[in-house]
């Protein structure tokens, strides 16, 4: 099977701070791919870096796209990158008021990716987005009212629908659990678990919470001062840490 | 566009003296070719905005210094200058463009749309069709349709640059949410040439379907916010709608009161405060046309 990206020694300063250092691996279809580190660890930088939200400075990154072409994402046009980045990436973030557009209603939030690639039929994106929040598990009474007044977890699950619409390939996450209660935490996982494995889902997930890496994750990149200390298969990692920095990670977790 | 050095006497009717001291058009000949550069830019990119040095001008912003700096740098001792203001050639700001260029040109005005080669407006297209080789000067407030989507020029610099107008579509998909229907009234946007989104200045979307393939040059200034784009003759300018949700022109229950007719933009005006209101035509000229033509073959007929 041919690898869905490929990251070769991605490098990224910032002045005499290396954020990523020679960072390399690769991501197959459907895979989730956890990347867990403390804070300032490097591993927000490596997730902007692939997604091409700052530039870097060494290194490879290459896509596979849906008709098999490789990519090279570091030098592709900006206009072909922004299109890719709408069709075939996601992006979620941690704070879902800068994944949202919190000023127009959670139908429009749904439906913009679909305008941006050309979509010009109300009723046909009213449809999708309905599909979309019944995916998303946000009932269809909500869809003209503003994120504004969702719960935390309904902005997240929201964010989700808005990506998920235009059925990308790969999606990557930023922390996309912090700063939710246990239970709403744990409903979103479980969502995102089945979105995964229906959609055939490739996912970078960024997280410092082990027990979201050991429910998602079927990989894991253990990240220290910019540079990988520790990969693997996810239980191997977590089950038996060889690096001292894993160590420490899997024994400071109150429930590993 | 015809040579701007003071014409020659000898034509058969004597044109106003233009006042002393001033340069023809008021601006100096350098602004006027720097402006008529940013013009041709915009004819060559539909739609596209073009930056400018606007200047001072005897009056402030907001009052169509923008329209005023591209009537001045394109128009000639021959042209004809008609000025509207809400379709109207008698109000305050339609008079007193029409007297400054009067008096800094010494040009022939009309408020006959027919006769005019120049036509400078706000808010409004005439409802007599514009003819080949006619110039229309439009006063735009803001030029930048993205604006109230995208704060930052530069990021609605590369939407344009990459088409991406996905993001305009989502303010009308929410008009139709909350209203079942695009509700912009004024200032509908528009696709020039199937490339460029434009704001059209605040005309009534009314008037949107008249700048399609119209045969006279369609040129937008906006002083404030210095920047002008142009639409050449006979080019596709298309109103953004849904294909479930086309786009749509308002339409009135009266005729006009003066002059009957249906097919025209009217304004609703209050007579007295016991609610009474009436119906009539805002482009002034096309009213009195009709209302004498309509006493002419009353005379005949009586």
């Amino acid at each position: 099977m041919q690898p869905l990206l490929t990251v070769n020694n991605l490098s990224k300063y910032y002045g005499d701070l290396k954020a990523c250092d020679r960072i390399s691996f690769t991501l197959y279809p459907g895979q989730v791919l956890g990347i867990i580190g403390e804070s300032g660890s490097g591993k927000s930088t490596l997730l902007d870096s692939i997604a091409g939200h700052v530039p870097f400075e060494n290194g490879i990154v290459e896509y596979c796209d849906r008709d098999n072409n490789p990519i090279d994402l570091r030098t592709l046009p900006e206009p072909r990158r922004r299109k890719l980045m709408k069709t075939e990436w996601g992006f979620v973030r941690q704070n879902p008021r800068d994944g949202l557009r919190m000023t127009v209603t959670a139908g429009a939030n749904i439906g913009e990716r679909l305008l941006d690639v050309g979509e010009r039929h109300y009723g046909n994106i009213r449809t999708e987005a309905l599909e979309w929040l019944s995916e998303v598990e946000i009932p269809h009474g909500r869809i003209d009212d503003f994120p504004s007044t969702f719960s935390g977890g309904m902005q997240q699950r929201l964010q989700l629908a808005r990506i998920l619409v235009t059925r990308p390939r790969i999606v990557l996450m930023d922390e996309p659990t912090g700063g939710l209660d246990v239970s709403v935490q744990a409903r979103l996982l479980d969502l995102m678990r089945s979105l995964v494995r229906t959609l055939h889902l490739s996912v970078i997930l960024v997280t410092h919470d082990i027990g979201v890496v050991r429910l998602l994750a079927h990989r894991l990149m253990v990240m220290q001062n910019g540079q990988v200390v520790e990969s693997g298969l996810t239980d191997q990692v977590l089950d038996d840490p060889h690096h001292p920095y894993t160590q420490q990670l899997v024994n400071a977790t109150l429930i590993p | 566009m015809t040579s701007s050095s003071p014409g020659s006497p000898g034509s058969p009717a004597p044109p106003p003296i233009p006042e002393p001291g001033f340069n023809f058009a008021y601006l100096d000949e350098q602004t006027k070719r720097a402006i008529r550069r940013a013009i041709l830019k915009g004819v060559a990119i539909p739609g596209h905005q073009i930056p400018f040095s606007s200047r001072e001008m005897p009056m402030s912003y907001g009052w169509g210094t923008g329209g005023i700096q591209v009537t001045a740098s394109v128009i000639g001792q021959d042209d004809t200058l008609k000025v509207i203001d809400q379709g109207a050639d008698d109000t305050t700001n339609a008079v007193n463009i029409r007297r400054f260029f009067k008096k800094v040109c010494g040009v022939a005005t009309t408020e006959k749309t027919e006769e005019a080669t120049l036509i400078q407006t706000r808010h409004r297209i005439p409802e007599k069709p514009l003819k080949a080789g006619q110039v229309f000067v439009y006063q735009v407030p803001m030029p930048e349709p993205l604006y109230f989507i995208e704060p930052s020029r530069t990021e609605a610099n590369k939407m344009h640059a990459l088409e991406e107008y996905g993001p305009m579509y989502v303010k009308l998909y929410e008009d139709i949410t909350k209203f079942g229907r695009i509700s912009l009234a004024y200032d509908y946007p528009v696709m020039v040439n199937g490339r460029h989104l434009m704001n059209p200045s605040p005309i009534p979307r009314f008037d949107n379907p008249k700048m399609d393939m119209n045969p006279a040059l369609q040129l937008f200034g906006a002083g404030r916010e210095k920047r002008i784009y142009a639409i050449p003759p006979y080019t596709q300018v298309k109103s953004l709608d849904f294909e479930d949700h086309p786009f749509s022109v308002e339409n009135w229950e009266h005729p006009c009161e003066f002059c009957g007719a249906t097919d025209s933009y009217l304004d609703e005006v209050v007579i007295d405060d016991q609610g009474g209101r009436m119906w009539i035509c805002s482009d002034t000229d096309y009213c009195e046309q009709r209302q004498r033509e309509q006493s002419g073959s009353a005379q005949k007929l009586g």
